[in-house]
């Protein structure tokens, strides 16, 4: 019976031209696809290789093991380079999100004389390549006989998320409805009222936004932070470093455990955010 | 408040701005007196008095015109190969992904949480003799028994344009994600068919992203070092490598600060004339 319904040549579409008609329609899609695992796959990687019992040298597997992962100082300096990378970046989060945000609100909020250059002034940091920037700095330091160390590497990385904050918050800032904060005055809240019970809680989720990006773009940070660093040695810098040896299998673990924390504390904010615009 | 209202964007700034004063205008020049030293005669490496020898400049420039064309063309190929892989990527968050959309956008960044300098060494290894990739090729015929996919310019240009992929995704996203459908719609109706209307309607509107994601993707690519140390050979030097071992292992500061000058200029000259010619006065 089936195979009657089969033979009785009902006119379809030849293979290819249905075949062409389902690639055109899902041609983006599939495009997705590729595109997400390109991006995937060295996360994968060191992942799957945080597992890999491994002994010095990461390069080989050589069978899996959950002991990396019971035991993340366990290579010499690893947790040493982190904790270090940790402190810079708390540091420098909090210096660059404090001034960048307030010349987000002056740059946003005010018509003034200089704005233009202002403007500038915050572009041009972010227009030159790293390595001039961390160069320079060096020199400043060296002329001053500063040695680099951990407060000029914290130095540096205010200086490089400053624009980076800047520009993030500028961005929330120029999304408000100005009507809300016009309805707090006509509510007879006066200018500092207004600005902590309106102002404040609506951009707060941008300043968030920008705290978050300067900690990574801070933490990830080589090429500065090699310059201005000395003898102190951050996560990217003993990543670096061990790269000509091997990296041991701790560091994959702590870059894996980094991704997925990462990835918990933007989807936890995202949740936050639907709840309050519901 | 009783502070008169015109001081308070200059209160506001003034912090913010001493502080990027201080750690990046005073450092730029300091670079640039530094760039026309010449070394104190008998005196010790690293050593230097100021003699305004601004050939330094030339010879800097002439003894790395190879690194600095190469630095130039890879950040370039990079930067568009970014392109064209972020392009339909954003498009299709921005148009296509319906509910899923935060979600696919968290995924786009998700992987530069993972430290860039393990990512590009995992590519290192995933490319190199002891990945599964090039002897898999090999056995298929597909590339020479002798062919690797490491320590190439191909190397490091794919390392370049995978590291600052987000860097171009996000600010087209961006642009693309504030096109009112409608506009679209409307090249429908005046009988574009889908590619018209998307030549036409949807490129433009999303200009802006393309200047700023390209922006943001060139200059980091060519003041870039660490990809062409991780994923190249002495033969694919950029003039980031340069720059990073006249400073660290010759000492020699004049050389490494006229070349970082050099660089620096050549960038804000291309980024002004691009900026201009792209007609978008929105950066970033």
């Amino acid at each position: 019976m089936t195979q009657k319904i089969k033979d009785a040549s009902i006119p379809t579409i030849p293979f290819k031209a249905r075949f062409s008609r389902w690639f055109g329609r899902n041609l983006l899609r599939i495009y997705m696809i590729f595109g997400f695992t390109y991006l995937f796959i060295p996360v994968a990687y060191t992942f799957a290789f945080s597992f890999n019992d491994s002994g010095k040298s990461n390069l080989i597997w050589k069978g899996f093991t959950l002991g990396n992962w019971q035991n993340p100082c366990g290579a010499p300096e690893v947790c040493n380079a982190l904790g270090n990378s940790i402190k810079i970046g708390l540091l420098a989060t909090t210096f660059s999100t404090i001034l960048g945000t307030m010349i987000a609100f002056a740059i946003g909020r005010y018509h003034f004389k200089g704005r233009a250059s202002s403007n500038l002034l915050i572009f041009l940091p972010m227009a030159t390549p790293e390595i001039v920037l961390g160069a320079s700095l060096l020199s400043l330091f060296l002329v001053f006989k500063i040695n680099p160390g951990f407060w000029p590497t914290v130095i540096a990385h205010v200086m490089f998320c400053i624009s980076f904050v800047v520009v993030t918050v500028k961005a929330r800032i120029a999304s408000l409805d100005p009507r809300l904060e016009q309805a707090a005055m006509d509510l007879y809240a006066n200018e500092l009222e207004t600005f902590k019970r309106v102002t404040l809680p609506l951009v707060a989720p941008g300043i968030a936004g920008a705290a978050l990006l300067a900690f990574s773009l801070s933490f990830d940070d080589f090429i500065i932070t090699n310059f201005n660093s000395g003898t102190l040695i951050t996560f990217p810098k003993f990543v670096y470093v061990a790269a000509a040896r091997g990296i041991p299998a701790q560091a994959n673990v702590i870059g894996s455990a980094m991704f997925f924390l990462a990835l918990a504390i933007v989807i936890a904010g995202q949740l936050v955010n639907r709840k309050k615009t519901r | 408040m009783s502070l008169p209202k015109v001081r308070v964007p200059y209160l506001l700034l003034f912090p913010g701005f001493a502080f990027l004063f201080t750690f990046f205008i005073l450092p730029i020049i300091n670079l640039a007196q530094t760039s026309t030293q010449t070394p104190i005669a008998g005196g010790d490496t690293g050593q230097y008095e100021q003699t305004l020898a601004f050939s330094n400049y030339v010879q800097a420039f002439l003894d790395n015109k190879e690194q600095f064309g190469r630095s130039f063309l890879y950040a370039t190929l990079a930067t568009l190969f970014a392109l064209a892989i972020a392009y339909p990527l954003a498009y299709a968050i921005a148009f296509k992904s319906g509910k899923f959309k935060n979600i696919l956008l968290v995924l786009v960044v998700a992987p530069f949480f993972t430290s860039f300098l393990l990512r590009t060494i995992a590519w290192k290894q995933i490319l190199g003799e002891e990945g599964f990739v090039v002897p898999g090729l090999r056995s298929l015929h597909i590339i020479g028994q002798q062919t690797t996919l490491t320590s190439t310019s191909f190397a490091v240009v794919a390392g370049m344009t995978y590291n600052f992929l987000p860097f171009m995704t996000l600010p087209l996203y961006a642009s693309l994600e504030r096109i009112d459908p409608r506009t679209i719609e409307a090249a429908g109706d005046l009988y574009a068919n889908g590619i018209t209307a998307f030549r036409r309607v949807t490129v433009p509107l999303s200009l802006p992203g393309v200047v700023a994601g390209t922006l943001l993707t060139f200059i980091p690519a060519a003041g870039d070092y660490v990809n062409a140390a991780i994923l190249g050979s002495p033969n694919t030097k950029m003039i980031g490598n340069v720059i990073e071992s006249r400073y660290f292992k010759i000492v020699d500061y004049p050389t490494a600060a006229a070349l970082s000058f050099t660089l620096m200029a050549a960038i804000l000259i291309l980024v002004t004339l691009y900026i201009r010619k792209a007609g978008t006065e929105e950066l970033v």
